[in-house]
């Protein structure tokens, strides 16, 4: 068995830490440390984005990093962490029912999203290309973090997860998309907060609380 | 290779008119509609000011999707849609319209992520075949030119997610939870261009990308997709209207169906299905934009969007009446209107092509018909104890909307013509 | 395989000896560094020795209600964990017992003892004690398919659930960064925690009855019996240790019989041994005491962890 090479190494277990942070997030009751993870994530991935620069001297490269560094580990979180304490719901916590039985649905996620990545990856010329499987799961995982929850603060959490993991499955499988690409999405994700900055204000303000129950009474009436 | 980014052909130069247009009229109509509301005390001038930068915004958005070569461009500017409206359909606040709003944003949201995931698979296979300069991977002219090369399994798995993703953003059952509370509880100008311009925006995204997969694949796999999330919204959405009691959420479900009859339509494939869909994305977007603008009158005039409590418009608002009527009876395929003519078109060649699908369409069109004109007839003709209105509404959209929609069912100009059918060839009608 | 020299014989029963004697050592170290890092004034480390000496010395009382089962479960449990102790490779990997050390007739091992544990707890028909044996088992229901998990991923490295095999493997192996052995290795310490009855998931040093299941079942027992049972659960503690040893960190364990090469490797087992007990002391100190129903969700964490390091190890390679 011959040993990777280290960046190899390093980008791999970047690549497993991100998938623990998906499983963190997922068993994460307190809503503040829900967006820390948020910011670990991002971290996780802007240096896996800045190992991957480095090693394929792709120079957009360093710029994705650049951008993600000041979009999802530093101006996201702060936004979340200002919206939490602004709202006031710093010490919400969020009532998870049967955190081991969302494990192991997690597990199963987790086995299909890599059996999904396998033609994928079969395919795949790149050095992460087996990393693909994790960013699938990553998203997938993101979409149960958003099932389960009920509060709306945690659901945007898991929304951007989700984006986070869509962003490394395209590293790892063509190194980022075009730039003009990468530039809107990123525009996107920051619209998309600040929408739902006033989204939340407005929420509060007519229920007095973020709780996503008081926002179930449009159904289809018998 | 900038110049590229943007390109008019004949599919999409149809969609860009018809947008221009819709969009242009809805302004019109909208200018004096939010000034009652303003009037009346359920926005203030702040968000009205909200309301038209927003809605420029996002007659921005859709015509930058309908006029890039960049898929992922498309994607980008289908998610701004989505933003630039999210704050419209909250405008009034009220509990129902925050609920609303934040479906809208979070299932869309989730649903055109999975779309950024095809579109991230479909540069993958491009990057193999036009190189990993990254510039034209994802220009659709470029990828049009090579899609017999592209990697077939990936593609697939591409189509999948994007026709959830877009798919969701059209309303395809079952997806289309979102859709009846965006339109019930955001203004009425904003139902009017949800129904009538994004869906078709979303559709069109759709259609580009089974073009592609398609060409990859060689198998009939998308098309089948494609028929069974129409079929499945057309059935859907008929016995949904039968449970509505809220107007506008009656003429989104009937959105919904219409959603599912031209995906079905492009499902179907062949030069007489495209041609038919794209005639039916036309009529149906002005048809459903001119109901809305009476609709909105209607509800406007009696202060509820509650059916049962909308009775005798003839007496109250004869042109609110008649708009009302003549546009159901448009949008429900009587002839001569161009719903029934692209109808037919689709109803003849799925008893060609798919008969056993036949009689599912039928049923729902059956279904549908019955349901909404069975609720509209009294809202029109009912009894009423309310007085007539002082004055008509101007409503000049609707009944230049309805004229078009007369028109093309009774003759097509040839230029239209020729458009339509180079854009069903484009599309894979061969 | 050569026939087994009476050196090696010799050896074996020194190591099976050793680990007797240091087992209490072990504990009464992993208590001295937990007693300094709360800022305590720490007890001996010979304590547990004097308190088994003690205990042997004393009359034993049973229960009238007592079957025999409650009388040989203390040396069923204490053989079985010196058996555990002789079989795991802790100094060489080629010791005359060594080859039956396959993981899982280990955990098989390791259940057995449980078993009797849990039925000598209800045997006198004490509330405290049937709480105990329901909650062990419990605890041991969920340890064990992590612990399993645990041994397989390791395995993977080496295509093999001997234990020799594995910590060879694992030690001729290029140095890199294996995050599937993290995970691993931190679903290794949780199980251990769990089974052990240490902080997070029970207190030994408590005997609050509303909290506490490895005490619970202890309490009918007297002098020789519970003598037994606590040194056969320093024992425990000993046996899990070098099993996590032998998984992650086989380095400085000897390949050859030779006592010479078991000399060396002597030294570098108890430096292990010392930092293993600081890292036991360690996360006990900076965790707090769980409720006892959420001992499933720690387990099943523990369980996820190793599930984890298996795809990881299976997509990666790594």
């Amino acid at each position: 068995m011959t040993a990777l090479p280290l960046d190899l190494q390093i980008l791999n277990a970047l690549a497993a830490l991100l998938l623990l942070v998906s499983f963190a997030m997922l068993s994460q009751r307190r809503i503040v440390t829900l967006v820390s993870l948020l910011a670990l994530q991002g971290a996780l991935l802007c240096a896996a984005t800045l190992l991957l620069a480095w090693r394929t001297g792709e120079n957009h490269l360093y710029l994705s990093a650049a951008l993600t560094l000041a979009l999802k580990v530093i101006f996201l979180p702060w936004l979340l962490y200002r919206l939490i304490r602004r709202l006031g719901v710093y010490w919400d916590t969020e009532p998870l029912l049967n955190i081991s039985g969302t494990m192991l649905v997690g597990l199963l996620i987790v086995v299909f999203a890599f059996g999904l990545a396998q033609p994928i990856a079969a395919l795949a010329s790149t050095a992460m290309r087996s990393a693909i499987g994790i960013a699938v799961a990553v998203v997938l995982l993101a979409f149960l973090t958003m099932i389960t929850r009920r509060k709306a603060m945690s659901q945007v959490v898991g929304f951007l997860s989700m984006e986070n993991g869509l962003f490394f499955g395209a590293m790892s499988a063509t190194y980022g998309m075009p730039m003009i690409v990468e530039l809107g999405v990123a525009l996107d994700v920051l619209v998309a907060m600040l929408v739902l900055g006033v989204f939340f204000f407005q929420i509060r303000e007519q229920f007095d609380s973020l709780d996503l129950h008081h926002l179930e009474a449009l159904k289809e009436e018998d | 290779m900038a110049h590229e980014q943007f390109f008019i052909d004949p599919f999409n130069v149809f969609l860009v008119t018809l947008t221009a247009f819709v969009g242009f009229t809805t302004s019109l109509f909208s200018r004096p509609y939010m000034r009652v509301e303003v009037a009346r005390g359920r926005l203030t001038p702040g968000r009205l000011r909200l309301f038209h930068s927003m809605y420029q915004l996002f007659m921005a958005t859709m015509l930058t999707a309908l006029t890039t070569n960049n898929l992922g461009l498309l994607w980008v500017m289908m998610e701004a849609a989505t933003l630039s409206t999210v704050l419209l359909v909250t405008l009034y606040r009220t509990p129902a319209a925050l609920e609303a709003g934040w479906k809208y944003f979070i299932l869309c949201g989730v649903g055109i992520a999975q779309a950024l995931f095809g579109t991230i698979l479909l540069y993958f296979a491009a990057e193999k075949v036009l190189g990993a300069a990254g510039v034209s991977a994802l220009l659709w002219t470029h990828l049009d030119a090579v899609k017999d090369e592209l990697e077939p399994v990936v593609l697939g798995l591409a189509f999948v997610f994007l026709l959830v993703g877009y798919g969701t953003k059209a309303g395809l059952a079952p997806l289309h939870n979102w859709l009846p509370d965006a339109h019930a509880e955001g203004p009425t100008p904003i139902s009017a261009v949800l129904s009538g311009l994004l869906l078709n925006v979303a559709i069109y995204a759709v259609v580009r990308c089974k073009v592609l997969v398609e060409g990859s694949l060689h198998s009939p796999l998308p098309s089948r997709m494609l028929m069974g999330f129409g079929l499945l919204s057309v059935v859907l959405a008929a016995f949904f209207l039968w449970r509505q009691r809220d107007i506008k959420r009656l003429f989104a479900y009937s959105s919904i169906e219409h959603m599912g009859i031209i995906a079905f339509a492009f499902g179907m494939g062949g030069a007489v299905a495209n041609f038919a869909a794209l005639l039916h994305m036309t009529v149906h977007s002005l048809t459903k934009s001119a109901i809305f603008f009476a609709v909105g009158h209607a509800a406007q005039k009696t202060g509820t969007q509650i059916m049962e409590r909308i009775r005798g418009l003839i007496t109250t608002s004869p042109t609110v009446g008649w708009g009302l009527m003549l546009g159901s009876l448009a949008i429900l395929g009587l002839p001569p209107f161009g719903v029934f003519a692209s109808e037919f078109l689709i109803l003849t060649t799925a008893m060609r092509e798919q008969p056993w699908a036949t009689p599912i369409l039928l049923a729902g069109l059956g279904v549908a018909f019955a349901a909404i004109f069975g609720r509209v007839q009294p809202m029109v003709f009912g009894e009423t104890t309310a007085k007539r209105l002082p004055h008509p509404p101007a409503l000049l959209p609707v009944f230049v909307h309805l004229a078009l929609v007369l028109m093309l069912g009774l003759f097509i100009p040839p230029w239209l013509a020729e458009w339509y059918r180079a854009a069903a060839h484009l599309i894979g009608g061969q | 395989m050569n026939a087994v020299t009476a050196l090696e014989w010799f050896t074996q029963v020194l190591e099976v000896i050793t680990a007797l004697a240091a087992a209490p050592l072990l504990f009464g170290w992993v208590n001295q560094c937990r007693a300094w890092l709360q800022n305590r004034s720490a007890p001996s480390l010979l304590q547990p020795y004097r308190s088994i000496r003690k205990l042997f010395h004393k009359d034993a009382v049973l229960a009238t209600n007592a079957s025999p089962l409650f009388r040989i479960a203390p040396y069923v449990i204490f053989g079985t964990m010196a058996a555990a102790a002789a079989v795991i490779p802790s100094v060489g990997t080629h010791l005359p017992f060594t080859p039956v050390a396959d993981g899982i007739a280990l955990v098989g091992l390791l259940a057995t003892a449980r078993v009797f544990q849990a039925l000598a707890a209800m045997d006198v028909g004490t509330a405290f004690g049937t709480l105990g044996a329901r909650r062990e088992m419990m605890i041991g229901f969920l340890a064990e398919p992590a612990l399993l998990m645990v041994i397989f991923v390791a395995s993977l490295l080496s295509a093999s659930t001997a234990l020799p095999a594995i910590a060879e493997q694992l030690a001729s192996q290029a140095v890199g960064i294996y995050p599937s052995l993290a995970f691993t290795a931190v679903a290794f310490t949780m199980v251990l925690l769990a089974e052990n009855a240490r902080i997070p998931v029970d207190n030994p040093a408590t005997h609050l009855e509303l909290t506490m299941i490895h005490e619970a079942m202890l309490l009918e027992y007297s002098a020789r019996h519970l003598a037994l049972l606590e040194w056969a659960a320093t024992l425990k503690l000993f046996n899990y240790t070098c099993i996590g040893f032998a998984l992650f960190a086989p380095w400085g364990t000897a390949h050859s019989e030779t006592p010479q090469a078991l000399l060396a490797a002597l030294p570098i087992f108890g430096l292990k041994l010392l930092v293993a007990g600081g890292g036991i002391a360690l996360v006990e100190t900076l965790s707090a005491k769980l409720r006892v129903f959420r001992a499933p969700e720690f387990l099943a964490t523990a369980f996820l962890f190793a599930v984890l390091g298996l795809l990881v190890r299976l997509l990666l390679g790594a």
